[in-house]
């Protein structure tokens, strides 16, 4: 390899040997390892997020208050720089944080002051896409559905939750996708952290002892190269689950829902 | 019944949407409400359900203030019916129809049954009971909110312009099947719209509002043509209503006369032979009428062919026997012969009549009403 003859960096050659070495793929620091910390962060965030900006954004489409200071916020909130927020709220919250236990392999002992602003911050980073979306999916409803179901009786909620939700699910789901591709992305800057696991520990990790053939270089790209399938596994996973939730009645509507103006800011293309 | 009383909706800027509306809907009547723009006639209709709360003012049902009963209970008793249908996309038809019942408490199994039953009623058929609303045209979408709104049986119906999103074809055929609907359950309904004719068609009892929220005048459709109030009632119902009028008027016993006919497929020649003026009438395997031929002015080369769709001027529209003079009156005028086709209740042809012929029956009736109308002049005066 030109670049590696170069630079001096073990070439890709060494990375397919990375990926054969069964030591790398078992074991408390084995990619397996560090692919389940991923899964386990990746979901306990976005569920977090979720609970939060799903019920924000459907009230919020519901009422139509306060959606220009959520749109402003939300878009605020994605030009946060998810390691400069890290940084600050290690400095801010870790010192106050005084768990010591951890929680089987996943949370070791001592990481949880880490692991909270670690976690925080792509929470605060997963909030905006889901709770667009989900404004958005409800606006996009025909006002006389909404009208019709006041109408017949339904209470608030009853409208929110019978009509109003499952309606905007395609869309919910698209900012969960979004949400979630961002935070498998963006989680490799938590392992700048200390003791926070995930894949970013071997990216983080691998560039430290860079020219090491057997931890450094080659590790950083496998751990790159994983992120990105995993990115794209998960993606796969949650258009299934998009498919099998969505009504077929607003399925053979979507391309009305599709052409809505909301997924031009679609987050994927901030994401990482 | 629905009484308005002394009704007000105003707005933080001062306009007034509904000015001091009184009204009384009778029970299991249509009452129209019917206005221009900006009238107030929708805010009016709304308030029943309290989509809308009025500013002051009380509206009851059967006596009871609406103000006093929870919207979602008052609603759940109220059928409604909007322009856009209205229906929930994510759900079949079946479980759109099925709404109402639902909320109620019904199991789902009877709240299905019950929705299959006003599928039938409001003229569906049951292979669309699995579809989505995206998959049903326009007029097949009003008539599942309609059968949404009946549902639960409630005893009140609110319908905001449920028919004029559908062509006037379409339209048409609602209207009709919303009568012979209404002829069957006997709801008491306030229907609005901004179109007088739909009024004049549908209607009972005709509310006619103006620009302000004020109400013009509140009467049956005859009266409404026959003695509009002021100058802005008779300036909205038309410039027609005299000859609109004739739509409440029955034709009572016309002399129809014998016209040969011969049926789709005959030879030409045969209708050469037979033709009357120039025209003949062409029916169908089932007698009814499908258009007329002008039979005189074939050449020998053409008369050698059979009656075909394609040579029948359509030109003609028909008129039952039991229908009104404004509908005979019409098939006369239409007529490329002249002759206006009556048929019978079934759709066979009964015979025809002539402009003139009508005419001599409306200058009857209208002799008569002239009489009657000196007479109760005469009354109210004295």
């Amino acid at each position: 390899m030109k670049l590696a003859a170069d630079n001096g960096l073990p070439g890709l050659g060494r990375v397919v040997i990375w990926f054969n070495d069964p030591g790398n793929w078992w074991g408390s620091t084995g990619l397996l390892a560090h692919v389940r910390e991923h899964l386990v962060y990746t979901f306990v965030v976005v569920c977090t997020a979720a609970l939060i900006a799903v019920p924000v954004g459907l009230v919020i489409g519901h009422t139509g208050r306060g959606t220009t200071l959520i749109a402003g916020t939300s878009n605020a909130l994605r030009a946060v720089p998810a390691l400069g927020l890290l940084i600050f709220l290690i400095v801010v919250l870790s010192p106050r944080i005084h768990i010591r236990q951890g929680l089987g392999s996943t949370i070791p002992a001592g990481s949880v002051p880490y692991l909270i602003p670690a976690l925080l911050v792509l929470v605060i980073l997963a909030i905006p896409p889901i709770l667009t979306s989900t404004y958005a999916g409800v606006q996009s409803l025909e006002p006389a559905a909404r009208e019709a179901a006041a109408g017949t009786g339904m209470t608030p909620l009853q409208v929110i939750l019978k009509v109003e939700m499952p309606c905007s699910l395609p869309l919910i789901m698209s900012g969960l996708r979004s949400a979630t591709l961002q935070v498998i992305a963006t989680l490799t800057v938590a392992a700048y952290a200390p003791l926070v696991g995930g894949l970013g520990r071997l990216i983080v990790d691998g560039h430290q002892n860079l020219r090491d053939l057997r931890y450094g270089y080659p590790a950083m790209v496998a751990g790159g190269v994983s992120v990105a399938v995993l990115a794209l596994a998960v993606d796969a996973l949650l258009n299934l689950a998009q498919r099998l939730l969505t009504s077929p009645g607003i399925a053979l509507s979507g391309t009305r829902q599709r052409t809505n103006p909301m997924n031009s800011q679609n987050p994927v293309q901030n994401a990482g | 019944m629905i009484r308005f009383d002394s009704v007000t909706k105003g707005y933080p800027d001062g306009t007034l949407a509904v000015d001091n509306l009184s009204l009384d809907a009778p029970s299991g009547q249509i009452s129209v409400l019917v206005g221009p723009s900006g009238c107030g006639k929708t805010t009016s209709l709304r308030m029943v359900n309290r989509m809308i709360e009025p500013t002051s003012g009380r509206v009851l049902l059967d006596g009871r203030d609406t103000a006093s009963i929870e919207p979602a209970e008052l609603r759940r008793g109220i059928g409604y019916v909007i322009q856009q249908a209205g229906l929930f996309p994510h759900k079949t038809v079946l479980d759109n129809i099925a709404t109402v019942p639902l909320l109620l408490g019904r199991s789902k199994r009877e709240a299905r049954n019950r929705a299959a039953e006003l599928l039938e009623l409001v003229g569906l058929p049951q292979t669309l009971a699995g579809r989505y609303p995206v998959q049903l045209s326009g007029g097949q979408q009003q008539r599942v909110g309609v059968a949404r709104a009946l549902a639960a049986d409630p005893p009140v119906m609110l319908m905001d312009e449920p028919f004029s999103a559908v062509d006037p074809v379409v339209r048409e055929q609602l209207q009709n099947e919303f009568l012979r609907i209404q002829a069957e359950l006997s709801k008491t309904i306030i229907f609005v719209t901004h179109d007088i004719d739909e009024a004049i068609k549908l209607g009972d009892k005709i509310a006619v509002m103006r620009v302000g929220g004020t109400l013009a005048q509140f009467s049956p459709p005859a009266e409404l043509l026959s003695r509009p109030r002021d100058e802005f009632v008779a300036g909205f119902v038309g410039r027609d209503r005299g000859y609109r009028a004739l739509s409440f008027a029955s034709t009572g016993p016309l002399p129809l006369a014998e016209e040969p006919t011969v049926r789709l497929g005959d030879p030409l020649s045969a209708a050469r032979e037979r033709e009357k003026d120039g025209w003949i009438l062409v029916v169908g395997q089932d007698d009814a009428p499908l258009g007329w031929l002008a039979a005189g002015g074939l050449t020998d080369e053409q008369a050698k062919g059979s009656a075909g769709t394609d040579l029948l001027n359509l030109g003609g529209t028909l008129a039952t026997k039991a229908g009104t003079l404004r509908e005979a009156l019409d098939a006369a005028l239409s007529s490329p012969s002249g002759r206006g086709v009556i048929v019978h209740e079934d759709g066979r042809f009964a015979g025809t009549v002539t402009a003139s012929q009508v005419l001599a029956r409306i200058e009857t009736r209208a002799t008569r009403l002239r009489e009657g109308a000196i007479r109760s002049a005469t009354g109210v005066c004295s």
